[in-house]
């Protein structure tokens, strides 16, 4: 695969936009960019005041994709010198200590449409079947029509993405040669694959009204698979190295669960506005719960947590908190409307009920987009790595130390 | 068997990346002058499995404590040679690899069991398994495994899978003329390691340390471990690595209980209707 | 060395292991330095005041080794009193001829009361002095000394004013610490950190090894600083002796073996100085003027006639004078640099490039392309399409204008070669040792070995001749001037071209040119030892310092036994010349009673006993002489060397302090500045070498040096090299993807101090500008260039990676852009590690903009066609 020399990358005084070959990688001083982007300055301006540096401590203080290369190049030595004697020369951590700035990790190689998309997906699928149990379960037949055919089309569409991101469809089959509990994709493949025969043969009954035996059993099934549809996929983004993936293991799957959930009642409140009772309620709990979860999950990880609340992952975040909270508000609304009037309501808190349930949705969708970059940006920056793993290694050192 | 990787002896001529491509016919991986330093490569990838780092560390006039002549140059009063530059100038450079984790993320997490534990215990892809699903790349705590953009595929270093079997030394550590690349069973490795960072401890470069040598560390020790001469990190390694799926039993757990949460919300939220009704 | 010689590198590795303190003195830190316990940054074209430096501390401070001095080397000789020294003469030796630019080495030579007639290099006039210094007789001692007295007079006390010792004194007292910070740039305190460094690690017990290539090389006074090591290591009493030494790393792999049997134009196979058209003119004449007598070079005529016999066999008698006529004769200098001037006049029509890339490779790249435009025909014999072969349509030239395609009427063959992996042969390396490659691969498609072309050629070349010379026999009536014709052809014909060849394609046989080259006896039979041969004809031998590599008829080159089989020497891994000698003049490991200096440096020694001498390693001496072994009044040739001569190939047995004979600039080096430089020569008032080799050419303007008006327009120094990831002219790497991606542009090094000053910035571009062209590059900034203080000021240096040029996968402007032609005077090497060009920010204007842009930097330093050619 011999490139010819990126004309980018020869551009007057420019470090890239070269591709350091890694095919789906940015340019090494794209990402540099884009990193420091984040923290305000343009990598090649770094350069600029580099190279013009004229105060010769300067160059290595703050190092930078420069040429002078390690940007705590005196630290080193001076450690080195302390043990030779007398040296004393510790340079400020200004910047995160790394490698010209590059990632320690590597990114996600997933297209964000397809993973997000896949992660959005089986939520809403995996909790609308249990929607469509209960309903079916409490009677309410409409609702469990309704939610076990979103059920089916939303694993379906999670399926593609899935494929889509595989590229070939065969290559689904390679994941069920094995059965891997140490591989949450592995575990995921074989929940989709039993949940997506459920909710099919589920619907189909529904649809079709024929063998409503099998039909009840099917939603059973797939009522009780479903709630691990959406919790798996918390499973699978946190069993990583990426810190605001990994460290947020413990509120990730009930971010999920709730997400999932406001997401299949939103969806129920859209499609039954005049009857939306009992998905309401699904929905306002599962709102509540992913807030919680969020608010708390954020709480705790400090620092790690940072792309969570910054750039792109930020504002899709923030958008879709707003949702979340009007269409929880709508939700409970809606809620307390079916209690009182029993079904017998105006056309006004119809539409209400309506935009509230899509808010849900796009929320959940837009959770899921947020979440995956999120983890992106943690993943691109050096910082997220090394600061958690040092003080992990000073806190150690405490212990020892008397 | 593993590697031990003694960076104090490493001179930068990149034989091993060359070396590794010859061998295992990994494709050219871009022609585009990085500007860091000599490191024209950038890091580990799909195309790369052998990566040579270099970090400039030259001191200047002042940056040494002690007598500077008028042209500013520092200057030695009596011979305080350790094992560099006297002056406290280094510039470091570092081959890397994949460690070969005892517990490695990576196999873990592959669901098509493409990634798979050798008999020499060495971590490989059968790329005729591989579904490019790519969740092992960001499993790797070092970000060493990728997938190639045209095949979809995830590659990494093999150990030469197919040179070990036959007896022979991996390319890389036979193509490297300092034997800064040392192969061989990975405790003898240890023991040798330990004496080299004493003598340098005793030259005077106390910066000297052993990374992921020790089978108590996040990911169980290293099958290929270094020897560094500044933080880990300074080389793009993360200085405390931990396996990701260690973590994963509370996963699952977590996991379920919210699974169960979420039935318990379905009932409510039909239990209560019924009420309201 | 661990840019350029990695693999070499290993064993400073291996020593720094067992304690070894490197040293790596150079203009930028490199590789090498990044594993060295202390680098020393130096002024490019500084390093004869660095290492004058060094003499100097040691005579000073007597840190020499007493007994070896004055035993081993020609401390105590005196010089005749005609001689001056540069102290005297203000930075001129004795005997120089301004108008011809050559010395007359009559005064530089020993004071002798015998009176043996003139032989070798003495005794020349200054115009033959000039043909010597053009065809480079100084080029003729790869093997040993020139000739000189073989009984001089001697001082053993080493008091007379006049004896060598005291000469070097008085001649090194001005390089002080001082002046070597001021001219070199290396801060006092750190210059005599090195030299108690060295000096601590020389004497009986302890040995100082130096190792040297084109940073010492490639200056107008290139083989004067390889002087002042040996000067240097003889008063360490360093050589000859394990660790000790002065390794020059050779260069293509086989470089050395191309002056063994040389690829130059002024020598035979075995340092046999090439025939002159004045002199020389039987081989008598020749014998006489180029033996000398005492020590093996006295027996020439022995090695002459049996290169004589092993290229005209049968036909070579005595009574033919063994066909000496057949011979070429040298009518002036013939170096690759002449040449290209007599390609631009139109001399030099047709041209064959083996494995050579001159656009990119030679200095001036652009007289090098001129001078290929201008010939008839050209055959490059290349793995790869290199620029020299592509220079028609892509050259610079063709950008700026100078050239047309159209107009260039070079009729360019191109014959793709075999590379060293697909045939067999042997590599010298610079340890003198040749070990020995097999086929590994039949070379693909048309690609044929070298050994094939040539073999072949000449093979139909015979045929030609043959089957005309047969005609003209058959025709009844022989036209005049045919009958020299015929003669003309005899050296063809006659010459023994008889290989066995093997495989489909015909392939010579490598092993039977060995075998030639080995030499045999009356009746076919191998030679073990060039002792044996003789004069009479009844001996062959191609090459007599590699008489014995195929000793009883075995490829001694191929051996391959492991290290740890045998003896630290390892005298059983390849084979070295001579005599399989891994350390050369090693008698000078012992004292003079024969037995080591120490324990620890023990290497060969006499044996009592036995009545001869024995060791590690092969004695490099004669086997059954005794150390109390003095020679006869007028012995001669091997017989006049005494028992404490170790230096067996010099004409007196010593080691040279001073050269009485053989350099054509001077007996002892003094530093000069480089043909381009932004300073004056702080030690005299004469600037450069006054015997450089200067080429007056309108392409190869030169520019004003020191206080000249115009030398701050190139107000910093420049220098080139190599880079680990690259090879020379980058037919072997720039055309190979793995190799490329490691260093995939052209750029230049500089300090951020510099970079400031001129508003460079990293990874941006950068214009650089010499008189003769302009380029660009790419900046890297990087503190590992520092800037020094020379010459009462900043001295900022650009660093130039040259491999580039504009073929293959990565490509760049050629650093030899910027380079000139002016040479050392005794082996015509380029002086291209010290330039000075000015550099700014952004990229080269393009088209006919360049060459007006160096027209404005020649105007603005005022140069003319006389700039720079001063004496
Ligand atoms: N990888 C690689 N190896 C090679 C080659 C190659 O192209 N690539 N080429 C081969 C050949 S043909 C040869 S001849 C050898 C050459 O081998 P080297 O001579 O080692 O090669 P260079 O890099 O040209 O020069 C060596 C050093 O001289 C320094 N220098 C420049 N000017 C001065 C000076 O005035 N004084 C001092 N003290 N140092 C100075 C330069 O900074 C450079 O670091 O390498 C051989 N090996
Ligand atoms: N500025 C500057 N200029 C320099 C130097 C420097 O340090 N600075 N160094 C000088 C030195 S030391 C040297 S040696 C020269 C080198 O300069 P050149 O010798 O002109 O350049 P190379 O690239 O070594 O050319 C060797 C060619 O031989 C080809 N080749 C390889 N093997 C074979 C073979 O078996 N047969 C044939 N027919 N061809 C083969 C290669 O493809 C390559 O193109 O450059 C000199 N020029
Ligand atoms: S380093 Fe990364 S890729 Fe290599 S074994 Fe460990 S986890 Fe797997
Ligand atoms: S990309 Fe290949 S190797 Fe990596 S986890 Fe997926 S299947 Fe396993
Ligand atoms: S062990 Fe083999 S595959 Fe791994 S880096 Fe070395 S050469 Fe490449
Ligand atoms: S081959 Fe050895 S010395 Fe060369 S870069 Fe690789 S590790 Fe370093
Ligand atoms: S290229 Fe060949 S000769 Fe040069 S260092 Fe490498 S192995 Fe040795
Ligand atoms: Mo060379």
């Amino acid at each position: 695969m011999s490139r010819p020399q990126d004309p980018g990358s020869t551009g007057p005084g420019s470090t890239g936009p070269a591709s350091t070959g890694n095919g789906h990688e940015p340019g090494l001083a794209a990402r540099v960019r884009e990193r420091w982007g984040v923290h305000g300055r343009g990598q090649h301006e770094r350069d600029r005041a580099e190279a013009r540096s004229v105060d010769l401590q300067d160059g290595a203080r703050h190092g930078g994709a420069r040429p002078g290369g390690g940007r705590r190049g005196e630290h080193g030595g001076g450690r080195r010198g302390e043990g030779r004697g007398g040296e004393q020369f510790v340079v400020p951590r200004a910047q995160p200590d790394s490698y010209y700035g590059k990632p320690i990790i590597k990114e996600p190689v997933w297209q964000s449409r397809d993973v997000a998309g896949y992660l959005f997906f089986g939520g809403l699928a995996g909790a609308s079947s249990v929607l469509a149990g209960f309903a079916q379960a409490a009677g309410n037949h409409r609702q469990a029509q309704v939610s076990k055919v979103a059920a089916v089309s939303a694993i379906g569409l999670s399926g593609v993405a899935l494929v889509a991101d595989l590229g070939r469809p065969e290559r689904f089959l390679n994941m069920l040669r094995v059965f891997k509990p140490s591989s949450p994709m592995s575990v995921g493949s074989w929940l989709l694959s039993g949940f997506g025969g459920a909710s099919a043969a589920s619907a189909a009954c529904a649809v079709t009204g024929r063998l409503p035996k099998v039909g009840a059993a099917a939603t059973a099934g797939a009522a009780l698979i479903g709630p691990a549809v959406c919790t798996y996929t918390a499973a699978l983004i946190c069993d990583t190295a990426v810190p605001a993936w990994h460290d947020a293991h413990r509120e990730m799957p009930y971010l999920f669960a709730g997400s999932a959930a406001s997401a299949a009642g939103g969806l129920g409140m859209l499609a039954l506005p005049g009857h939306a009772g009992q998905a309401a309620r699904f929905a306002a709990l599962g709102a509540i719960t992913e807030m919680s979860a969020k608010s708390r999950m954020l709480r705790r990880l400090g620092e790690t947590g940072e792309p969570y609340q910054t750039g792109r992952a930020g504002s899709l975040l923030d958008a879709a908190e707003l949702l979340t909270a009007a269409g929880a508000a709508g939700a409970v609304l809606a809620a307390a409307g079916d209690a009182l009037g029993g079904g017998v309501l105006g056309r006004r808190s119809r539409v209400v009920t309506a935009l509230s349930g899509a808010a849900l949705v796009t929320a959940s969708a837009l959770t899921r987009f947020g979440l995956f970059e999120a983890g992106r940006t943690s993943a691109r920056d050096p910082k997220y790595v090394v600061r958690p793993q040092r003080e992990r290694l000073a806190a150690k050192a405490r212990e020892l130390a008397p | 068997m593993g590697f031990f990787t003694d960076t104090s002896v490493c001179i930068g001529c990149k034989a091993c990346e060359v070396a590794c491509k010859e061998w295992n016919h990994v494709p050219e991986d871009g022609l585009n002058l990085l500007g860091m330093s000599y490191d024209n490569t950038g890091g580990l990838g799909a195309s790369t499995w052998r990566h040579v780092a270099f970090i400039e560390q030259i001191k200047r006039p002042g940056d040494v404590p002690g007598p500077v002549d008028d042209s500013g140059a520092s200057v030695l009063t009596e011979s305080v040679l350790g094992e560099f530059s006297a002056d406290g100038s280094r510039w470091l450079m570092a081959s890397n690899v994949c460690k070969h984790c005892t517990e490695s993320a990576c196999l873990d997490v592959c669901p098509t069991g493409a990634l798979m534990r050798t008999e020499f215990g060495t971590v490989v892809v059968q790329e005729d398994v591989c579904n490019g699903c790519g969740y092992c790349v960001p499993a790797c705590p070092f970000g060493v495994i990728d997938r190639r953009e045209d095949d979809g595929r995830a590659w990494k270093c093999t150990l030469c899978y197919d040179r070990i079997g036959d007896g022979l030394e991996p390319a890389c550590a036979q193509a490297c003329p300092t034997q800064s690349i040392q192969f061989g069973p990975v405790d003898e490795l240890r023991e040798r390691a330990q004496l080299r960072v004493d003598a340098l401890h005793e030259a005077g470069e106390t910066g000297a340390r052993l990374y992921l040598e020790d089978p108590d560390d996040g990911i169980g020790g290293g099958g290929a471990f270094f020897l560094l001469l500044d933080e880990p990190e300074v080389y793009g390694l993360p200085p405390d690595p931990v396996d990701t799926t260690r973590d994963l039993p509370r996963m699952w757990k977590h996991a379920a209980t919210a699974a169960g949460a979420l039935l318990v919300g379905g009932l409510a939220a039909a239990v209560s209707g019924r009420r309201g009704s | 060395m661990a840019e350029a010689h990695p693999v070499g590198f290993q064993w400073v590795m291996e020593a720094k292991r067992r304690g070894a303190k490197i040293i790596h003195v150079d203009p930028r830190f490199s590789r090498t330095s990044a594993v060295a316990h202390l680098h020393v940054p130096i002024r490019a074209g500084a390093d004869i005041a660095f290492v004058g430096g060094l003499i100097n501390y040691v005579l000073q401070n007597e840190k020499y080794f007493e007994e070896y001095v004055r035993a081993y080397t020609n401390a105590s000789t005196i010089i005749t009193e005609d001689f001056r020294d540069t102290e005297d003469l203000d930075g001129l030796f004795s005997g120089f001829n301004p108008e011809h630019r050559t010395y007359d080495a009559m005064t530089w030579r020993y004071q002798s009361g015998n009176v043996a007639p003139a032989s070798g290099a003495r005794g020349l006039d200054a115009a033959r002095m000039r043909d010597v210094k053009e065809a480079s007789r100084g080029e003729a001692h790869g093997s040993g000394g020139a000739a000189a007295e073989i009984a001089p007079d001697l001082d053993e006390t080493l008091q007379d004013p006049r004896c060598v010792f005291q000469i070097l004194k008085r001649h090194f007292a001005r390089y002080t610490p001082e002046m070597v910070a001021e001219v070199a740039g290396v801060p006092r305190e750190q210059f005599l950190e090195v030299a108690r460094l060295i000096t601590e690690n020389s004497g009986r017990d302890r040995t100082t090894a130096f190792v040297y290539s084109l940073g010492w090389t490639q200056h107008t006074v290139g083989v004067q600083y390889i002087r002042t090591a040996a000067i240097l290591q003889a008063l360490l009493g360093n050589i000859g002796r394990p660790g000790g030494g002065i390794m020059a790393l050779r260069g293509h792999a086989s470089i050395q073996g191309s002056t063994d049997i040389p690829t130059l134009f002024d020598l035979l196979p075995g340092y046999l100085p090439m025939p002159f058209a004045n002199g020389n003119d039987n081989l008598e004449g020749y014998v006489d003027a180029e033996s000398v007598d005492k020590g093996f070079w006295a027996n020439t005529r022995d090695y002459m006639v049996s290169l004589l016999k092993a290229w005209w066999g049968d036909a070579a008698t005595a009574e033919n004078d063994f066909c000496y006529d057949y011979l070429p004769r040298l009518t002036g200098s013939h170096s690759t640099y002449e040449t290209v001037l007599q390609q631009i006049d139109g001399k030099c029509k047709g041209y064959f490039l083996y494995g050579q890339n001159p656009g990119v490779g030679s200095a001036n790249g652009r007289m090098q392309r001129l001078g290929l435009a201008n010939l008839d025909w050209l055959v490059v014999r290349d793995l790869v399409m290199i620029e020299s072969a592509t220079f028609w349509k892509n050259g610079p030239e063709i950008d700026t204008g100078e050239m047309r395609t159209e107009d260039i009427a070079t009729e360019v063959f191109f014959m793709p070669a075999a590379a060293h992996t697909e045939k067999d042969g042997s590599f010298t390396n610079t340890q003198r040792m040749l070990q020995w490659h097999h086929t590994a691969v039949e070379p693909a498609g048309d690609a044929r070995s070298d050994l094939w072309f040539t073999y072949h050629l000449g093979r139909r070349i015979r045929e030609k001749l043959a089957a005309a010379a047969a005609e003209r026999a058959a025709s009844a009536e022989t036209v005049i001037g045919e009958a020299e014709a015929v003669d003309m052809d005899r050296p063809i014909l006659d010459l023994t071209w008889d290989y066995p060849t093997w495989g489909p394609q015909d392939e010579p046989d490598a092993d039977a040119i060995l075998a030639e080259i080995n030499g045999s006896d009356a009746d076919g039979k191998p030679l073990s030892s060039y002792t044996q041969l003789k004069s009479d004809g009844s001996t062959s031998c191609g090459c007599w310092i590699y008489c014995g590599v195929r000793a009883d008829g075995v490829n001694q080159a191929a051996r391959r036994k492991p290290g740890q089989e045998q003896n630290w020497v390892a005298p059983e891994w390849g084979w070295a010349w001579p005599a399989n000698r891994r350390i050369i003049y090693n008698r000078a490991s012992a004292d003079l009673d024969g037995k080591p200096w120490s324990e620890r440096k023990a290497l060969v020694w006499w044996d009592e006993e036995k009545g001869k001498w024995t060791g590690h390693d092969v004695p490099d001496f004669i086997a059954d002489r005794a150390p109390s072994y003095r020679p006869p009044q007028g012995a001669v040739g091997v017989e006049a060397i005494s028992g404490i001569d170790p230096f067996i190939m010099q004409a007196d047995g010593k080691a040279w302090l001073f050269t009485p004979a053989g350099l054509v600039d001077g007996p002892m080096p003094a530093h000069y500045e480089p043909q381009e430089s932004p300073l004056a020569n702080p030690f005299y008032r004469q600037q450069h070498n006054p015997v450089r080799q200067i080429i007056s050419h309108p392409d190869n303007e030169y520019q004003p040096s020191g206080n000249e008006p115009g030398s701050d327009v190139f107000p910093y120094v420049a220098t080139t090299y190599r880079l680990t990831e690259h090879h020379t002219a980058g037919g072997m790497s720039r055309f190979l993807p793995y190799l490329s991606e490691l260093q995939p542009a052209f750029f230049c090094e500089v300090s951020p101090e510099l970079a400031a000053e001129r508003g460079l910035e990293h990874m941006g571009w950068a214009t650089i500008i010499s008189a003769r062209s302009v380029i660009e590059a790419r900046v890297m900034v990087t503190r590992r260039m520092k800037p020094l203080r020379a010459g009462g000021r900043v001295l900022q240096q650009v660093g130039l990676p040259w491999h580039w040029g504009p073929n293959g996968l990565t490509t760049g402007d050629s650093a030899n852009e910027l380079s000139h032609l002016s040479l050392d005077p005794n082996v015509h090497i380029q002086e291209v590690k010290a330039l000075a060009v000015d550099i700014q920010p952004g990229r080269r204007p393009r088209g006919p903009a360049q060459r007006d842009l160096v027209r404005e930097y020649q105007r603005r330093a005022g140069i003319t066609e006389e700039t720079g050619t001063e004496v």
